[in-house]
């Protein structure tokens, strides 16, 4: 009977769970450094299986876009990642240097960020659709010391920012089989020959549990993108995460779809699997719906952890696609990225014979805060309920910039979360000012609006900012503004997100032109080539419209919510402040 | 040359990748590559190639079928191919 293979939930009993809940205890499932010398993410992923029974069990089985296939066992994988760290402390690199990773989803991506752990450093991944401007934001900004990526990356998008960046010293270059033009690069290193020179064995230095392990960005509505500080302790929330609100057990087959550019990539891509023993599969290729059903069946996946834009792209597909292949093995689905709607929870249960798990959490809160659980019923278009040890409410803001916590169910207000939590950001990189704003009165703010129910569901309302996700990405619209008024021709640029079906939004621009410029099909078609390469395809604006002039405060600030509103022919709200009526 | 030989497919093809894309350049839209891969397509680009595909040739093209238009030998030979059967009766 095939009911009698699923077992039971990891997570059987919430309200006890969370009654009982302590954090010490989550630590204990942790085995820390031999010795009680701290506790590093590395070894938690990889060397405390290594040197055990599970040694042999694949880790990593990662499918190439070409139809290759390699595993690297938990041994392999603490072999290579000491290899890594050996390499850093031969550059020199010191503890708590950042090491940037920006590549495809190949082994050597997660060989880097696990050996960048051990050795002390920080590891910063870099989403490979990025253009140029924005990676060398993210590189300042993180004073990067040493970039991994591809020599086909590395010729479109960095080798012209080198000038900008002299504190990235060491450029190491994954040599791709189908290389074009193969061969040495001035100033970078070759990575697989630096690696089979390397010892390995490596000793992971004493770790402090609040050392910077990790650094991811995220964007906010104005200002530059902001680094959000993670540390070794992170792995505590990364682990407890994947046994509640991922169903993870030793020895399942899991599937992360997310990119590790991003946070879900690293945290529930790299990390969390790996803490709790599993095989991770990794998929270079892009979303192929056949492919992917081709991948559950053949790889017995048990777990499956996905995002709303793929899963939409899923359903345009027939429903007896999915029946052509066998998805026996799986027994819990997850998602995040955007709120995923009911329809779509509704299609997981019907289609694939297994409902899909929203989640939410962000960069900021490092791992899943607030999920559908296993052992709870979900409610189609609900985040789900907080995690044993975390405390969330909902808050208004008072008028002398204090905010109250709301009691009374189904009123909207901002989503926030007790501090305290192992995996909450520690600080905004360079930034203090902004990271203290993010506290007020006890609470972190999340900057998503939601609401709860009278059961404890919360659900997401909308963002406070504004901030665009695009196909489960934050884009902040002054990045993407800042490129546009580079061109020549625009004057002023605002960017909102325009609802889309697939991606949840698409990022549209306005601009209003300089004197002596036309708005002609032309301009336009130029504008979105200038901005595809300074931003690349998922920052860039999909749709760019011409203004004689954009809507502004009195004080001057262009103000893309009214944009919005009338893109969307919503109501355009209290608009007394506005100054220049838009003659469209 | 008319407009369901190869070559005239394969212009409108680059076409209406430039069209999604108009960072590329023509030159780099070559036969034997994967266009989402190595032209930095994500797939929002993608559907809305095939979008665009669909409105200049009439055909519609079912989710099923993407896959066949990861090379651009790849969606020449599809739309070639459809092109050349008459769409059946209606219903």
């Amino acid at each position: 009977m095939a009911a009698a293979r699923i077992p039971e939930p990891v997570l059987v009993d919430y309200d006890a769970a969370r009654a009982s809940f302590r954090w010490e205890e989550a630590r204990a499932l942790l085995d820390g450094l031999p010795g009680g010398r701290g506790l590093n993410i590395a070894h938690e992923a990889v060397d405390r299986h290594a040197a055990g029974p599970e040694g042999e069990r694949v880790a990593i089985r990662w499918l190439g876009k070409r139809g290759e296939r390699r595993d690297l066992t938990y041994h392999d994988l603490a072999a290579q990642s000491s290899r890594f760290a050996n390499l850093l402390t031969d550059l020199g690199v010191a503890r708590g240097e950042r090491v940037f990773v920006l590549a495809g989803r190949v082994p050597e991506l997660y060989v880097a960020a696990l050996g960048t752990l051990k050795r002390g450093a920080v590891f910063s991944p870099l989403f490979a659709a990025f253009g140029p401007e924005p990676l060398a934001t993210r590189l300042e900004l993180g004073d990067g010391r040493v970039l991994v990526t591809t020599p086909r990356l590395y010729r479109r998008k960095v080798a012209q920012l080198r000038d900008r960046l002299p504190g990235l010293r060491h450029i190491l270059l994954i040599r791709e089989a189908d290389d074009d033009e193969p061969g040495e690069i001035p100033g970078t290193i070759d990575l697989l020959s630096r690696l089979a020179d390397a010892s390995d064995t490596y000793t992971i230095p004493d770790t402090d549990p609040e050392e910077m392990a990790l650094l991811h960005f995220t964007s906010g509505t104005t200002g530059k993108p902001k680094g959000a500080v993670h540390v070794h302790q992170a792995v505590v929330m990364h682990h407890i995460a994947g046994r509640y609100a991922l169903d993870l057990r030793p020895g399942d087959v899991f599937w992360c779809t997310a990119d590790p550019g991003w946070v879900t990539g690293t945290s529930f891509g790299i990390i969390a699997p790996l803490t709790n023993g599993v095989t991770m599969i990794v998929d270079e290729a892009e979303f192929d719906a056949e492919r992917w059903y081709g991948i559950l069946e053949a790889e017995k996946v048990n777990v499956w952890y996905t995002a709303p834009t793929a899963i939409r792209m899923l359903m345009r597909m027939p429903n007896e696609l999915p029946q052509r292949f066998d998805r026996s093995a799986l027994r819990f689905i997850a998602s995040v990225g955007e709120p995923l709607n009911p329809e779509a929870v509704i299609w997981g249960r019907e289609v694939l014979g297994l409902p899909i798990h929203d989640n939410w959490w962000q960069t900021e809160t490092g791992g899943i805060m607030i999920a559908n659980l296993r052992c709870l019923e979900i409610r189609p278009g609900s985040m789900g309920k907080p995690l044993p040890g975390i405390d969330a409410g909902i808050v208004e803001h008072r008028e002398d910039g204090s905010v109250v916590e709301i009691s009374e169910p189904d009123r909207e207000g901002e989503l926030a979360l007790r501090p305290g939590w192992p995996s909450m950001f520690r600080a905004y990189l360079g930034n203090e000012e902004r990271y203290k704003k993010s506290f007020v009165g006890g609470w972190y703010l999340s900057g998503d609006l939601a609401r709860r129910d009278a059961d404890g569901y919360y659900w997401f309302v909308g963002r406070a900012d504004d901030v665009i996700k695009t196909s489960g990405h934050l884009v902040g619209p002054f990045e993407v503004e800042s490129a546009l008024i580079e061109h020549p021709a625009v004057a002023e640029a605002a960017v909102i997100g325009k609802p889309d079906p697939v991606a949840g939004a698409i990022i549209k621009a306005f601009v209003a032109l300089h004197p002596g410029h036309e708005g002609s099909p032309e301009l336009i078609r130029e504008l979105m080539a200038f901005a595809r390469k300074r931003l690349g395809p998922t920052v860039a604006p999909r749709e760019i419209e011409v203004k004689a002039e954009l809507p502004k405060t009195r004080s001057g600030k262009i103000m893309r919510r009214l944009l919005r509103a009338r893109e969307l022919g919503l109501p355009e709200g209290d608009i007394s402040t506005l100054e220049t009526p838009s003659s469209s | 040359m008319s407009a369901s030989d190869p070559a005239s497919i394969e212009s409108t093809v680059i076409d209406a990748l430039l069209d999604v894309a108009p960072d590329l350049e023509r030159g780099e839209i070559k036969r034997g590559i994967d266009l989402r891969q190595d032209l930095d397509i994500d797939s929002m680009d993608f559907l809305n190639f095939i979008i665009r595909l669909h409105e200049r040739y009439g055909i519609e093209i079912p989710e099923a079928d993407y896959p066949r238009f990861a090379t651009l030998e790849g969606c020449v030979e599809y739309i070639g191919e459809r092109l050349a059967s008459p769409p059946g009766p209606p219903g």
